[in-house]
């Protein structure tokens, strides 16, 4: 065995797709893959290998593999390729790993080189494309979306949803991935102002799927964030956090994005050294964007300024329960609340405290214990539109953990993950509402009124 | 006359086909990427890949297996999570695996008998997940909890911090559901607490997957103690702490833990986890008292006196649950944060009687001198069951070699101390060498009857625990390797 020796990041990472390689394959550090002892300890905190039963589908197997892979002792044939498709990205085995294995960066510096080196079917490099072109830019996806919305307005996609147990499973299943109903697009302005005194300033990103498809969700972000004394900016400039295009692969995208974005959220430099806390509402964002300066590391003229920007970076709820929070003069009706903590909230940030308290603290709530709250539901990005057959098995798993919850409603910080249990509770004829904490959160304000 | 070697591609073809027939088409596993994962488990220093890995969902599927396996005489090797730490799953002279992972239901719960029937691939932290709301536990609890099997904890004789007091797997197995290698299922054992004639299923716990393949296992429960201290205590060197286990066991008093970790590993600890612990100390004991809480105050001010007495430079009991977790989470996962300290590490499993411990120590010190090697210690002080890491970096030849001595030099030094080769890791093919220095010829050779009289031709899990002529393995340096 004769490792490369090529730091994360380099290598074949940021050549162009498709261009042959002029080197040996590699994508790691040879010593990064030293830190896997090889314990297993992995393999309970994995989705895929719990459902599959497969160690080729456990993280332990995946970094197996990868090693192999650069090694050039594993052929990269479409099994090999298949099972490190099928990782979620969770990290939840991070969060088991006793050694401190940073998997996130290794499955990341693999997908870029798989790209480069294996051909995939015409008709999965032409959906992952059209994801890819469509997801993360907002005009774009409004003019995707626009056809969609008409006929939602004129009861179409109603009478298609009535029709749903007569569709195939598969067409049954993307079609409930689509909020229900379809919303009306949300707009941010570049600048709103606190209710009452201010406690704070902050940006916000607003993000590239959410506004589109999650509109409810992006005005109880404003509507929670201004209640709390926060001055709230979003920068013009501003776009996709890069999450979507870095978990395909596509690192040349994601860097853009990246580049983009602090450039749009940079404060002039007088300013800099009281610069705001950078918020958002979606788990993965926030995730990728806290790692901007791993991401622009080699970027001379952007690696210090992506790293100042990263140290910036909060979930809402974060920056809420640290505020603190000034409790809801409302509340909700009495309900029974079972949390799900997203992937990329928990094992990704480690925030898995901030929003049961926030929860907490709306009169009414009671929170109550789920089994495997922090075991993926499958959504993972656009995993649930690639992988449809494993994400619908792993939901359902979820599904049955809330129903042995007794919970009457499913809260979340994600709306990815949201509209995943949705799919799967309502496949289940489980009658348990799911809604993000902020939008809970702004229901127990506007209960006030 | 049994097939060890990798089999002919027209073999391998029919049994493919006569494998997807038992077990549907996503239960064989063919594809190199696919079995290349299964070449190893958490020994990593010998490999090989088996030729095909059946993953059966239920007893029946297991037991068709098997039986096309006999008929076709081929050699099988069980596999469970993965997480043994000598190579007992290795496929060797066995070209098909055989995996449970498939296997995860708990069949039955019995609360008022309190007992609960696991199929093999139930994780053992799930059993006591399962009846954890009725006040009950599985106690054994390999720091692997949260992914070994309970079909490899009855292979291994699995052991854990807390068998101490409440003893290793056997203890706690009332019975066996066993696949023979000719394919007959049998139940060994009874579901009631006393049997009458051999205690098959005591000579099943810690036979390595050599009589075949455990499917289901009738576990007993315990109640949760009503009352548990956790204590931290602080020492100048690793004599004082080593003498003061002594003391507390020749006190009568019998922890529920006992664990030990040196200088080196309680800096690796504390960068790892931060948890409080005092990096200039030269060892630190981790005491666990439970039982009703009525006499564990009295208790607990026993041992605190016994620690000072021995030198202890403080004593402190967690104050909650979350303090106790913090201290069991940097104990169960101190092996992990060795590899802050050193590119790669190399742990032994040896045990000493524990009066022996100081000297056992020492010459673990001596011998790290001669090698010119840094080792540290971590380990189930109660018991006598120590884990020495020896720290290198693989890439140094000349090193792993004197590595690889240094760790011989160590089991050779527990034996003539008059303990043994492993505590709880297993001979798997780690140690076949070196369980010639615990049992003479007769031992072995009646080991192997015993062997025999549930394989007579050798199918099951071929080539660990004893010596034999062929073996297809690829011998790797040491390197980093998980100590439980």
């Amino acid at each position: 065995m004769t490792p490369v020796d090529v730091d994360i990041d380099r290598g074949a990472a940021d050549r162009p797709i498709g261009e042959a390689p002029d080197t040996p394959p590699g994508f790691a550090a040879a010593t990064a893959f030293l830190e896997c002892v090889h314990c297993g300890l992995c393999h309970s905190a994995c989705p895929t290998y719990l459902e599959l039963g497969t160690e080729a589908d456990s993280p332990r197997g995946r970094i197996h593999l990868m090693s192999a892979l650069q090694a050039g002792t594993l052929a990269l044939d479409a099994a090999a390729v298949r099972h490190l498709d099928l990782c979620l990205g969770c990290r939840g085995c991070e969060t088991a790993c006793p050694s401190g294995v940073r998997y996130g960066s290794l499955i990341e510096a693999a997908r870029p080189w798989i790209e480069a080196h294996h051909r995939r079917p015409l008709a999965t490099r032409f959906r992952r494309r059209l994801a890819l072109a469509v997801l993360p830019h907002p005009s774009r996806l409004r003019r995707a979306l626009a056809p969609l919305r008409l006929l939602e307005r004129f009861g179409v996609l109603a009478a298609v949803r009535r029709l749903r147990s007569r569709l195939p499973a598969r067409w049954r299943y993307r079609l409930s991935l689509l909020p229900e109903p379809l919303p009306q697009p949300a707009t941010v302005p570049v600048a709103t102002p606190p209710r009452g005194a201010e406690r704070a300033h902050v940006q916000l990103l607003v993000g590239c799927v959410m506004p589109e498809l999650f509109a409810d969700t992006v005005r109880s972000t404003l509507e929670v964030l201004t209640r709390n004394g926060c001055w709230v900016t979003a920068p013009a400039g501003q776009g996709c956090c890069g999450a979507l295009a870095l978990h395909a692969g596509d690192r040349a995208a994601a860097t853009r994005f990246a580049r983009a974005n602090v450039d749009a959220f940079e404060p002039p430099s007088a300013e800099r050294t009281a610069a705001p806390p950078l918020v958002m509402n979606a788990a993965g964002c926030g995730a990728t964007m806290k790692e901007y300066g791993h991401l622009l590391a080699d970027d001379p003229a952007y690696a210090a300024r992506a790293a100042r920007l990263a140290a910036r970076v909060e979930d809402a709820t974060e920056l809420l329960a640290r505020l603190p929070l000034i409790v809801p003069r409302g509340g909700l009706p009495p309900c029974r609340i079972a949390y799900h903590d997203p992937c990329h909230l928990a094992h990704a940030q480690g925030v898995r405290r901030q929003p049961r308290m926030l929860l907490a603290a709306i009169d009414g709530v009671t929170l109550v214990a789920m089994a495997d709250e922090d075991l993926c539901c499958g959504s993972a990005g656009h995993y649930n539109v690639m992988h449809p057959d494993l994400a619908e098995r792993l939901v359902a798993r979820k599904v049955e953990a809330i129903r042995a919850s007794g919970a009457d409603v499913v809260a979340t910080a994600n709306a990815g993950c949201a509209l995943q249990l949705e799919a799967g509770l309502r496949a289940a004829g489980l009658a348990v509402r799911v809604r993000h904490v902020l939008d809970l959160l702004a229901d127990a304000y506007r209960a006030a009124e | 006359m049994s097939i060890r070697g990798p089999l002919a591609d027209a073999d391998r073809a029919e049994l493919r086909r006569a494998l997807v027939a038992i077990v549907g088409d996503d239960g064989v596993l063919a594809e190199p990427a696919d079995l290349r994962v299964y070449e190893c488990d958490g020994y990593t220093l010998e490999r090989s890949v088996p030729t095909l890995v059946v993953l059966p969902r239920t007893t029946d599927e297991v037991a068709r297996v098997v039986c096309l396996a006999a008929s076709a005489g081929i050699a099988f090797v069980p596999r469970g999570a993965g997480t043994g730490l000598s190579g007992g799953c290795l496929p060797a002279e066995a070209p098909l695996m055989i995996g449970t992972s498939r296997m995860r239901r708990i069949r039955m719960i019995d609360l008022p008998n309190r007992r609960v029937v696991a199929e093999a691939g139930v994780v053992n932290a799930m059993v006591s997940r399962a009846v954890r709301d009725a006040g009950l536990q599985y106690v054994p609890d390999p720091s692997s909890q949260n992914a070994c099997t309970i079909g490899g904890n009855v292979a291994e004789n699995s052991g854990g911090p807390h068998t101490l007091k409440y003893g290793v797997t056997t203890n706690h197995v009332l019975g066996v559901e066993l696949v023979l290698p000719d394919g007959e299922v049998v139940e060994l054992g009874d579901a009631i607490e006393e049997t009458v004639g051999y205690d098959l299923t005591g000579v099943v716990c810690g036979s390595e997957g050599t009589f075949g393949i455990v499917t289901a296992a009738t576990l007993r429960l315990a109640p949760l103690p009503e009352a548990v201290t956790t204590m931290l205590a602080v020492f100048e060197t690793v004599a004082a702490a080593t003498t003061t286990v002594s003391r507390i066991i020749a006190a009568g008093i019998v922890p529920a833990a006992l664990e030990m970790m040196d200088r080196t590993i309680v800096a690796a600890v504390e960068a790892a986890y931060h948890a409080g612990f005092p990096t200039d100390a030269g060892a630190v004991l981790l005491i666990e008292l439970d039982g009703p809480a009525a006499g564990l105050p009295e208790l607990t001010t026993r041992v605190v006196d016994i620690c000072r007495d021995a030198g202890a430079r403080s004593v402190r009991s967690a104050a909650d649950e979350a303090e106790r977790a913090v201290l069991w989470k940097s104990r169960k996962r101190a092996f992990g944060a060795v590899g802050r300290l050193a590119p790669s590490y190399c742990t032994q499993d040896g045990v000493v009687p524990r009066t022996r411990l100081p000297e056992i120590l020492a010459r673990i010190e001596r011998i790290g001198a001669r090698h010119r090697l840094r080792i540290g210690n971590v380990f189930h002080a109660g018991d006598g069951n120590i884990h020495p890491i020896i720290l290198f970096d693989e890439r140094d030849r000349e090193e792993t070699t004197r590595v690889l001595a240094a760790g011989h030099e160590i089991l050779e030094a527990c034996i003539a101390l008059g303990g043994s080769v492993t505590g709880e890791h297993g001979i798997g093919i780690e140690k076949i060498r070196e369980l010639g220095l615990s049992f003479g010829v007769d031992d072995l050779a009646v080991m192997q009857r015993v062997r025999a009289a549930f394989d007579p031709a050798r199918r099951a899990n071929p080539g660990k625990i004893f010596p034999t002529g062929a073996a297809c393995i690829e011998q790797r340096t040491p390197r980093r390797q998980a100590a439980m």
